[in-house]
């Protein structure tokens, strides 16, 4: 398939230099500013480091990307939140011109999905997005095997950092500070880190799931989210005493969704360590289902992104 | 128990004790003394809780209506009782609250939720590291009835609220997603 990229992060980056192991073509990729379109597949090296050199992908401009020969737009810029733009006009555009879509960006999934259902209903282009939750985690895909119906309620652990910063936390027993300070030093954290300690990252994947789940009509407002900024090491300690430990839990029934730090079994399966992910699915006729592994990280997600491309390809 | 009816019922009770000489039989008297009569004692040496004491293992019986008294001598006699009696509570709540647990009148605190669930604390852990006054955190083990802990952690929640605490609640393992 010939990929169009946009966004040129860690996620956009790593599509772009793992599509041809995948069998796919990159004809185009853009940032916020320029972009690079070349019908026969860009030169993917030499692009990524002229944008590590002068931060510029190329002399076309933005908009060019919609005007090129495509099969699959990959939506992969930064998740926002309200009108979720420009991720939803992005897709928007594709859509419209009857491309199919892959979005990595989490906004128009968890807040505008009921308008991307309606564009893709009209379309001939699908629009699949696999890497929106869990990262390398077949969350989605396995939840369209087993059918939407014959789930009735998700949980998990659905955020790296603040998973790494609350196992530190009762593994050492030091304070939120000093944990949130080392996995900025390691790059687990980003310098800003509220989007995940408080909380919304967790809300959003859960929000989608709703979305999958239960016919859509959900978005971050309908979730109750609490974060762990104000977790004090006491509070871990205690509850190891009792053989629990406390994880960012992110909880998904019809009657909505909720995010908060709860006291899960020390040694159970919900308390993965680190930056994993867990996922748990209560089924009706199958009971529980586990899946765990890499919930972020650009070539995991990416992985997410390239899986979904080859999805579009064998229904062609 | 030739005050009785005749009829008496098993119980058993589950303490926790210091590893120090003359506990067990600290703890042992009160039932003897409101007419329980031993069947068993299992005194789990070797398999310490995680705060380092020993669980113990009280098999008894005594009239019903006696029971309760020799719970609450136990708990004067300053024995710590995790579990009394199966079918009075049958399940154990674990919850963590964090914030001005002590400036909010931590006593307070648990007569309320007490007296406005069905529940009885039967431990609490307390830990402020950064004096009284600051943020701190407690861990309560709360005993209910299976069917009510709903309630109870309804009622933690709405006393917590109140005064700005934070509960943090279990999520078991196969438990019904709420």
């Amino acid at each position: 398939m010939r990929l169009a990229v946009l966004g040129a992060g860690a996620v956009g980056r790593s599509v772009v230099e793992l599509a041809g192991e995948y069998g796919h073509t990159v004809t185009a990729l853009a940032d916020s500013s320029s972009a690079i379109v070349d019908e026969d597949g860009i030169d993917v090296d030499a692009v990524l480091a002229r944008k590590t050199d002068d931060e510029t992908i190329g002399t076309f401009s933005h908009d060019a990307v919609f005007d090129s020969e495509y099969d699959v737009l990959v939506e992969a810029t930064p998740t926002t939140l309200g009108d979720a733009q420009p991720g939803f006009g992005h897709a928007r555009a594709a859509l419209e011109s009857d491309h199919h879509v892959v979005l990595a960006n989490k906004g128009p999934v968890a807040e505008r999905y009921e308008e991307l259902q309606a564009l893709e209903a009209r379309s001939e282009g699908r629009v699949l997005f696999e890497a929106t939750v869990g990262g390398a985690i077949p969350v989605l895909s396995t939840i369209s095997d087993v059918g939407a119906t014959n789930v009735t309620a998700v949980r998990g652990v659905l955020n790296g950092t603040a998973n790494f910063v609350l196992s530190r936390m009762a593994a050492e027993g030091l304070s939120y500070e000093h944990v949130l300070a080392e996995a900025q030093d390691l790059g687990v954290a980003e310098a800003d880190p509220s989007f995940d300690v408080d909380g919304t990252d967790a809300a959003l994947k859960c929000v989608i799931l709703a979305n999958v789940l239960f016919d859509g009509n959900y978005s971050i407002d309908d979730a109750v989210v609490a974060g762990i900024r104000d977790l004090p090491g006491s509070a871990l300690e205690l509850a190891s005493e009792d053989g629990w430990t406390i994880r960012l839990v992110g909880e998904v029934a019809r009657d909505g969704v909720r995010v908060g730090p709860r006291l899960v079994p020390e040694h159970g399966t919900l308390a993965v360590s680190g930056t994993r992910n867990i996922v748990q699915f209560e089924t009706k006729h199958a009971g529980q289902l586990n899946i765990s592994g890499r919930g972020a990280g650009g070539p995991e997600t990416a992985s997410a992104v390239l899986s979904d491309v080859t999805t579009l390809e064998r229904e062609e | 128990m030739a005050d009785h009816d005749g009829h008496v019922q098993a119980y058993t009770v589950r303490l926790e004790l210091a590893d120090e000489p003359g506990e067990l039989l600290h703890a042992l008297e009160p039932i003897a003394e409101y007419g329980g009569n031993l069947l068993s004692v299992f005194h789990e040496r070797g398999s310490l809780t995680p705060r380092g004491h020993i669980p113990v293992e009280v098999d008894l019986e005594c009239p019903p209506d006696r029971f309760d008294t020799i719970v609450s001598a136990l708990r004067e006699a300053s024995v710590n009782v995790i579990r009394a009696g199966a079918e009075r509570y049958d399940e154990e709540i674990t919850v963590v609250l964090t914030g001005h647990i002590i400036d909010t009148d931590v006593s307070d605190t648990l007569s309320r939720i007490t007296s406005e669930s069905n529940t009885s604390v039967v431990d609490i852990s307390l830990s402020a590291p950064e004096g009284t006054s600051d943020v701190s955190s407690a861990r309560l083990r709360l005993a209910t009835d299976a069917t009510e802990t709903a309630d109870v952690l309804d009622t933690v929640t709405a006393v917590a609220e109140e005064k700005e605490l934070r509960v943090i609640a279990p999520l078991t393992e196969g438990e019904g997603i709420a």
